[in-house]
Parts: C-alpha cells; structure tokens; sequence
C-alpha cells in the first residue's frame, strides 16, 4: 500500500469514526438542566469578552476566533 | 401603546434617513451614514415589531473597565452599558453603548539611543524627546472613543435562526462603522447547531497633521526649512479601510455536561493599515566611532521614517471552545485559537477558566496564554544600507511592537456575587505580563534594552440586573 492510499483509508476510516460518534453525542430534551444554566453558555459575559477582546486587538496582532475579528476601533 | 410607540419610532426612524442622506455637514463620512441609519432603523423596527406581539424581559449589565500599563504608559477607562431584551418567542434585542478614554504615551518604534532623541509630534506642532537610553514614547497618546450597537436575532422557524445587527464607533481621528448578519441551523434536536457570519466594516482615519507618506524621514524641528519639509512628508488628509469577516462555526452538545465549539473565521482587510504614529529608526552601518548609532543628516538629527505596511491583509482564525460543568457545579471552559495571516503572523492562543461555585457567589480564577511570530516585514529599526541615501531598498517595513515576536500572559481572579434572581455584582482582577524578542542589534545598538516588557492591570466592576 502506497502512503498515498494509506493516506485515503485513514481519512475514510477517521470520517467514519467522527461520524458514528457524533450520532452518539448529545441530549434529549429534558436532560438540559446543566446546559440550560446560564454560565454554561459558550460566551456567558458578553460585557467582559468585548472589553477583552478591545484589549488584546490593541495590544496583539491577532483578533477573532469566537466571533467576528474586525476593527471597529483606531487602536490598532 | 407600544403599537404607537413602535410607529413613532419607526416614523423618526425614516425622518433620521432622509436628514443623514440629506446631510452635507458630515463630509466624507456622508455616504455611510444613511447605510449604517438604515440598518439601525431596520433593528430598531424590528425590535418594535417584535413588542407588539409579545411582551419579554430586559436585562441590563453595566460595567467599567480601567486598563493601566507600567511605567506611565496607556491608561484607560471603559464603562459599558449593555440592554438585552429576550421576548417569549426567542427573539433577541440588543443595544450596547461603550465608552473609552485613553490617556498616557506609547512607544513610537524607535529604539533607544545612547544619546537625546529629539521627535516630531504627529501634528507638526513641536516635538518630544526620549532620554539617553529610554524607550522613545510618544505623550501625544490621547482620545476619547464612543460606540455604539445593536443587534437583533429571531427564529425563522424551529430550526432556522437569522441575526443582523449595526455598529458605529467614533474617536477624534477615527470613524468606524460597521454591518453585520447571520444565520443559525439547529440539527439533533438542537444538540447540533451550524452558523454563518457575515459583517462588513468601513474605517476612516484622519491624523491630526495628516497622512504620514510611508519610509519617508521625518522633518525635525529646527531643521532649515522645516514647515515645507513636513508638509511634503504628508500626502493626504485621511484614508480609510475596509474590513469584511465571515465565520463558520459547529457547535455540538456533548453529553449533559459537555459543550464543545469549532470555528473559522476568514478576515479582510483592504486599504489603509499603517499606524499613523509609528516610525523606525535608521541605525549607522558604516565602521566607526557611530557603528550601531543613529544614522544623522547633513543638519545633524537623526533619521527616522514613517513606517509602511502593506496595503491588505487576510488572517484565518480556527477556534475551539468546550465547557464542562462538574456534578458540584463548578465549571470548567477552555479555549484554543490558532491564527495566521499573510503578512507571515502565525499565533496561538490558550485560555483556561475554572468557576468555583460557593453558594451564591463565585470565584474565577483565569489564565490566558498568547503566543505571536513576527511579520514578515517587521524590523526593530533599518540599516543605513536600507536608507539608501533617502531610497530605501524595502517597501515595507514597521517596528510596531504588536508585530514583532512576543508572548503574553494573563492571570486573573473574578468573583461574582448574585445579589438576588436577576441581580449580580462581579468584580475581575487581572495582570497582563507582555515580551518581545528579535534582532538584538549591533555595535552601540546592541547595549540598548530594544525589547522591554509591557505589563498592565485590568481591573473591572460589573453589575446585572
């Protein structure tokens, strides 16, 4: 077997692996107590993440990731 | 009530487009202002609407924010007003209203010197100095910023989500304003959520003095025939950029404790990207007593020029973000970014945040890793080789210290006290240690300290209710 079509079994086999797993993942409804909580959210204090985000797009030359990584602002 | 309230507004609303696109008082501004008023106008009906059929909640987060770096350099204030209204349909409104006050000095570019250092300010109007072997910093640093956004998201339907939202931001010598939309798709009985992003965003600066020509010398003070010297330095009163984002992103429920976050994210940035306030030193490379100092002119000042980066510029971002809650409550949320652009910046950053939970209050201790390469045409200062006599062998080139390597930590500690239900008072402490490293120099330059640390406090107060 060449590395190229090793190469192709791997990524079909690691698809196939993704994808029987992501069929497992997940909730019903009713068990969502936890996520449901307000400090579970991905970004739970927009306030704070969008003066963190003004601080390091001033200081750093990367902006971004979790949401949009415009400008808006002079300071950099 | 609200159905006339709503019409008012909506009336005020079309009377505010027609002015703004009458307007001939806001100058070069006046083509954006009737987009960014409609687009207002639009969010703010639509909220209208939304009230007329169900009546929902606001909550409001106020909190401000001081920044102070060491050794007098920038020092802010930041209070933040935050209105969000969720109606019982699952509509969104959001209205923020920042406010920014900048004061202190920050470093020009130039390396230090064993000598006095004599700067024009960025007006033309007189000069600084830095002292034999101080980072050169320019005082001039002083603005005061004001922002504002709304934003609003809705179902379409039970697995469709859409949001738009508008943004405007006005400092002395810059405007920025700014649309955005999206669209969620919900799958798995929500435990799977797709979204894509789009926002466009229209920049204009205007320096005071005006536009600095890039790797062009500064005119000194003093120097025979400076007036006309500084003006030909300068080639035009403002310049503006364009910026336009989009984001994908999947977010997947785990288990019942278990939420996970990938996102890509793709930015553009066209137009004007140079920082009107940066320069370069030019350091001797002929042999001799001046090896490794500042090259001079035929009058005797040193050399710098106004720094030049290249006129676009596309990053990538790949971010990844999970959330675990314990069975005591407490939370654990990570994050990874891997940046890289093309203007040869790769960066990575960590961040990890542990929520203990104590009864009705918090602790949330924090710990932000960031690691940058530099540009590809970022230099701590140019040859007298470069120069060239006045014709530099380069195109592009800046010593701004936020392109050079570096990395940055952050610790913090914030914690949170839920006054009641809807009620909480938060308070962060945090410490931001930043280095840098490159070329360390030659000759004369060598002894000089070409990359200090920067460190700064981050304190902030918030309250929701």
């Amino acid at each position: 077997m060449t590395l190229h079509t090793s190469g192709k079994w791997i990524s079909l086999m690691l698809v196939t692996l993704l994808a029987s797993a992501c069929s497992n993942l997940g909730v019903k409804p009713w068990e969502r107590d936890i996520l449901a909580r307000p400090e579970m959210q991905l970004i739970h204090d927009p306030v704070e993440a969008g003066l963190d985000d003004h601080i390091y797009f001033s200081k750093e030359a990367s902006s971004g990731g979790r949401g949009f990584g415009g400008g808006g602002c002079g300071c950099n | 009530m609200q159905l006339i309230q709503a019409n008012q507004n909506l009336s005020k609303c079309n009377q505010e487009q027609t002015k703004s696109a009458k307007s001939k008082t806001v100058g070069r501004f006046k083509k954006i202002s009737p987009a960014l008023a409609a687009a207002t106008c639009s969010l703010l009906s639509a909220g209208q609407v939304g009230a007329q059929e169900n009546d929902g909640a606001w909550k409001f987060d106020i909190a401000t924010l001081f920044y102070a770096e060491s050794d007098s350099r920038v020092s802010a204030i930041e209070p933040v007003f935050n209105a969000t209204k969720s109606y019982n349909d699952g509509e969104v409104l959001n209205y923020k209203v920042v406010f920014d006050t900048l004061t202190g000095a920050s470093p020009n570019g130039a390396t230090p010197s064993d000598s006095i250092q004599v700067f024009t300010r960025p007006s033309g109007n007189g000069s600084y100095t830095a002292d034999a072997g101080e980072t050169p910093l320019d005082d001039t640093f002083r603005d005061t910023r004001g922002a504002v956004s709304a934003n609003w998201s809705a179902p379409i339907n039970r697995d469709w989500e859409y949001a738009v939202g508008a943004y405007g931001s006005k400092e002395y010598d810059y405007l920025s304003l700014g649309v955005n939309g999206g669209l969620k798709r919900y799958f798995n009985q929500k435990n799977t959520t797709l979204n894509a992003g789009l926002s466009f965003s229209s920049d204009m600066i205007e320096p005071e003095g005006g536009k600095p020509i890039g790797l062009v010398k500064m005119a000194i003070p003093g120097e025979p025939g400076f007036e006309s010297n500084f003006d030909s330095t300068r080639d035009d009163d403002s310049d503006s950029k364009t910026i336009i984002d989009a984001l994908f992103g999947v977010t997947q429920v785990i288990n019942a404790h278990t939420i996970m976050q990938f996102n890509y994210g793709l930015s553009l940035s066209n137009g004007y990207l140079n920082d009107p306030f940066k320069i370069l030193s030019v350091i001797e490379t002929t042999p001799g007593a001046n090896f490794g100092g500042n090259l001079q002119d035929a009058n005797g000042n040193n050399i710098y020029l106004y720094e030049a980066r290249p006129d676009s510029r596309m990053k990538h971002s790949f971010y990844w973000q999970t959330k675990y809650a314990l069975d005591n409550g407490d939370i654990i949320d990570g994050s990874y970014r891997f940046m890289l652009d093309d203007w040869g910046i790769n960066s990575h950053t960590f961040d990890l945040r542990y929520r203990w939970q104590l009864g009705d209050a918090y602790l949330e201790p924090h710990l932000r890793y960031y690691l940058q390469s530099e540009a590809d045409f970022y230099k701590r200062y140019l040859t007298g080789d470069e120069y060239n006599n006045g014709t530099p062998t380069i195109q592009e080139a800046s010593a701004d210290e936020r392109l050079s390597e570096m990395d940055a930590i952050t610790v913090g500690l914030k914690y949170g006290y839920k006054l009641s239900k809807d009620q909480e008072l938060n308070l962060r402490a945090e410490y931001y240690m930043q280095s840098h490293t490159g070329d360390n120099g030659f000759g004369k330059l060598a002894s000089q300290d070409l990359y200090p640390d920067s460190n700064a406090i981050i304190f902030q107060i918030g309250y929701s209710f």
